[in-house]
């Protein structure tokens, strides 16, 4: 019996489980944004503030214990000497996951998880809704924007097609077709 | 095998889907760009939330 347990597995053994969120945390920590499901992202916000209250505390201590967490140096340095400092004022709260709409395919729930400081956070706060401009200067925006860029110009022309729903003008056209599909089995079923 | 005796009425079919209705979902307006928009969620048109730009979409969209 699992009574009152609250962790959340995702269909994973506890290890699978454990390297996901280590992965992830990783992630975080190299690239400060990540896109992920929302009960995921919700789940690796806790790890990911416990590993960064460690890296506030900087004593060897709390590097062995971090790394025993992650299993990445590179990841485990970048976090105590770039991470942790930028969050010295404050206390806990150290993400922010925000909502981004369903992902084509399984519709599942869709977020960005973030650190709240940080370069990329900073990006987004001071560029104005509509100047794409300064973020192209951010050179850790760069590399993940040209791909986002192609994809983006891709899906008007790929939205006017009937099939591949991608960007998310195409969620308004994916969400009729299957209700179509559903009512002309129906009409199948009831015939047959 | 068990089977039911009596053909259900439309009454019985009715009252069985009277809690089955759908509720429609929440929309708000996106204070950038003006286009509905889940509540609480990033504008899907523009790609703000709460004034920051989350996602950068392109111009020409």
């Amino acid at each position: 019996m699992r009574h009152n347990r609250d962790e959340k597995r995702f269909d994973r053994t506890y290890s699978h489980l454990k390297s996901m969120l280590s992965n992830m945390t990783n992630d975080m920590v190299m690239y400060g944004r990540i896109r992920t499901t929302t009960p995921k992202a919700k789940a690796l916000r806790s790890h990911v503030e416990k590993m960064i209250t460690l890296g506030k505390d900087g004593g060897l201590s709390a590097r062995r214990r971090a790394f025993a967490f992650m299993k990445s140096k590179a990841a485990v340095t970048r976090l105590f000497e770039t991470i942790a400092p930028l969050f010295k004022e404050r206390n806990g709260g150290y993400t922010r996951i925000l909502k981004v709409g369903n992902r084509p395919g399984d519709n599942a729930s869709m977020a960005i998880i973030e650190l709240v400081e940080g370069p990329q956070a900073a990006q987004a706060a001071e560029a104005a809704p509509k100047k794409k401009a300064v973020k192209k200067a951010a050179p850790a925006a760069a590399a993940k924007k040209a791909p986002a860029k192609e994809k983006k110009e891709a899906a008007p022309k790929k939205a006017a097609a009937p099939r591949k729903p991608k960007a998310a003008a195409a969620e308004g056209e994916a969400a009729p077709k299957p209700a179509v599909k559903r009512t002309r089995k129906k009409a199948t079923d009831t015939e047959a | 095998m068990p089977n039911p005796k009596k053909r259900h009425s439309s009454c019985k079919r009715g009252q069985r889907r009277s809690h089955d209705a759908l509720t429609a979902t929440g929309v708000s307006t996106c204070p950038q760009c003006g286009e509905p928009k889940r509540p609480h969620y990033v504008c899907p048109s523009c790609g703000t939330y709460k004034g920051r730009t989350v996602i950068k979409k392109d111009e020409a969209l």
